[in-house]
């Protein structure tokens, strides 16, 4: 997949706090994602990795600070970005096929030329021969594959992934970490949270584990980024 | 314009789903029927006592039939976090609103229609005549339980007793809706049909009241 020119984009996370009433999700998360970067999220079920980046992809409004999109390392904030967010639920219609799915979210996004586009991403994602079926024929990694062609459709400069290879067998983690490695390489920021996915942790430039809701260690090399990678793949 | 543009590719899904579905139509549709037919035997249907009754019990099942209609609009889209995908997708989160309160009102319309015949042979009441002004007033009082209903049921669906929430919520709103309704029905439906200007004209406030609140405020009720 060639990849069209991508505008860098950073995220700022000042001082993040969530809470679900009693419960704190986050707590006072600061980080500053360079654009380009592609930051695994590790940490135990409960940790606040999806909190993170449902916040950071503006699903979720925090409780306390503010998420803001930076167009360089520098001061500054962008205006908001393309971005795409693939999440362990498909986020796309039973009910549709996969053709229709795609081509109705390429029309909410008013993405030039819909039908061009997802004839592309579903030879892409290798579903066009299966393009004309409703989606709750397919099985999990069928769907997934549809999940992760939605999240491209507008070519996004900033990309959320929550375990994105729920349900893909061995051939299709390949084929998704082949993608993003080729998304990184034109410029994709990339937040994910990751499970035991060894090919798409060996994406990563950065890692960063949490643990009840707070930042434990953020680091870009050395003996503590693997054992973070680790921790993502256990 | 992105808006307007949003809410119809939004609508045709809503179309598309259910026509290909016909869950919401089928359970609307044999309700409606079912309270129709039944209380047809309660009371002798002579023209009279039609008139005095029929137009409140019409009013009833539309209202208790919406309640079902509702409650999946928004159900529907958690299955998969569709909704999540959508929220990212539109530049104005109230396409979602306008196109779920068109899909609702256009539903509920048409089964409001499909039965008023079944209901003017069951009740012995003469309808051709204000046919046009029925519409009107069905219209009306559709768009108004829709605009509400949607509201309500993007509120309780996120809540944990969503199922017994939304009518809880839904039945006492409406009730001015239910009251304006039955009056301007019962005198079209009267020996000598007169147009209560009046209760049309509370029930297009009502909805142009509530289709702004929903505008300045929907965007919340959206959110995890």
């Amino acid at each position: 997949m060639s990849q069209p020119a991508i505008s860098p984009t950073g995220i700022r996370f000042q001082n993040i706090e969530k809470r679900y009433g009693g419960l704190c999700a986050l707590r006072k998360v600061t980080l500053e994602i360079a654009p380009g970067e592609s930051v695994v999220v590790a940490g135990r079920n409960g940790s606040g990795k999806s909190t993170l980046l449902r916040i950071a992809a503006r699903l979720v409004r925090p409780s306390f600070g503010e998420v803001s999109f930076t167009a360089s390392a520098a001061e500054g904030t962008a205006a908001l970005p393309r971005t795409g967010f693939v999440a362990h639920a498909t986020m796309v219609y039973d009910e549709l096929t996969a053709e229709e799915n795609l081509v109705l979210f390429a029309r909410l996004q008013s993405i030039s030329n819909p039908a061009a586009r997802v004839e592309g991403l579903l030879r892409e994602v290798g579903l066009y021969e299966r393009r004309a079926s409703l989606v709750r024929t397919f099985s999990r990694g069928m769907r997934q594959r549809v999940a992760i062609a939605r999240a491209l459709l507008s070519d996004p400069s900033v990309l959320f992934l929550d375990e994105p290879a729920t349900g893909l067998d061995p051939q299709g983690v390949a084929w998704l970490a082949e993608t993003l490695r080729k998304l990184r390489d034109a410029g994709c920021t990339m937040l994910m949270s990751l499970h035991g996915e060894s090919e798409l942790s060996s994406l990563a430039t950065r890692a960063i584990r949490l643990e009840a809701g707070s930042v434990l260690s953020d680091t870009r090399t050395g003996a503590d980024f693997r054992s973070i990678l680790t921790f993502a793949d256990a | 314009m992105a808006l307007l543009s949003n809410a119809a590719v939004l609508l045709g899904k809503e179309l598309r789903t259910e026509f290909r579905s016909r869950e919401l139509l089928t359970t609307t549709v044999v309700f409606i029927l079912i309270v129709i037919v039944l209380f047809s035997f309660t009371f002798d249907p002579t023209s009279d006592e039609s008139r005095r009754f029929a137009p409140g019990l019409l009013w009833l099942a539309f209202l208790f039939a919406s309640s079902l209609m509702l409650q999946p609009c928004f159900l529907r889209e958690q299955h998969n976090d569709t909704l999540s995908a959508l929220r990212l997708s539109v530049s104005d989160p109230f396409a979602i609103f306008l196109a779920k309160l068109a899909a609702n009102t256009l539903f509920l319309l048409l089964t409001e229609l499909l039965l008023l015949p079944v209901f003017a042979v069951m009740y012995n009441v003469p309808v051709l005549h204000v046919l046009h002004w029925l519409v009107l007033v069905f219209f009306l009082a559709s768009l108004g339980i829709s605009i509400s209903g949607t509201a309500l049921a993007a509120i309780s669906a996120q809540a944990r007793m969503r199922e017994l929430l939304l009518p809880l919520l839904l039945l006492p709103l409406l009730t001015p809706i239910l009251v304006a309704s039955t009056e301007i029905t019962k005198s079209l439906l009267d020996r000598a049909p007169f147009v209560q200007w009046k209760g049309i004209g509370f029930l297009a406030v009502f909805d142009l009241v509530f289709l702004t609140a929903l505008w300045l405020f929907g965007e919340y009720l959206l959110e995890e």
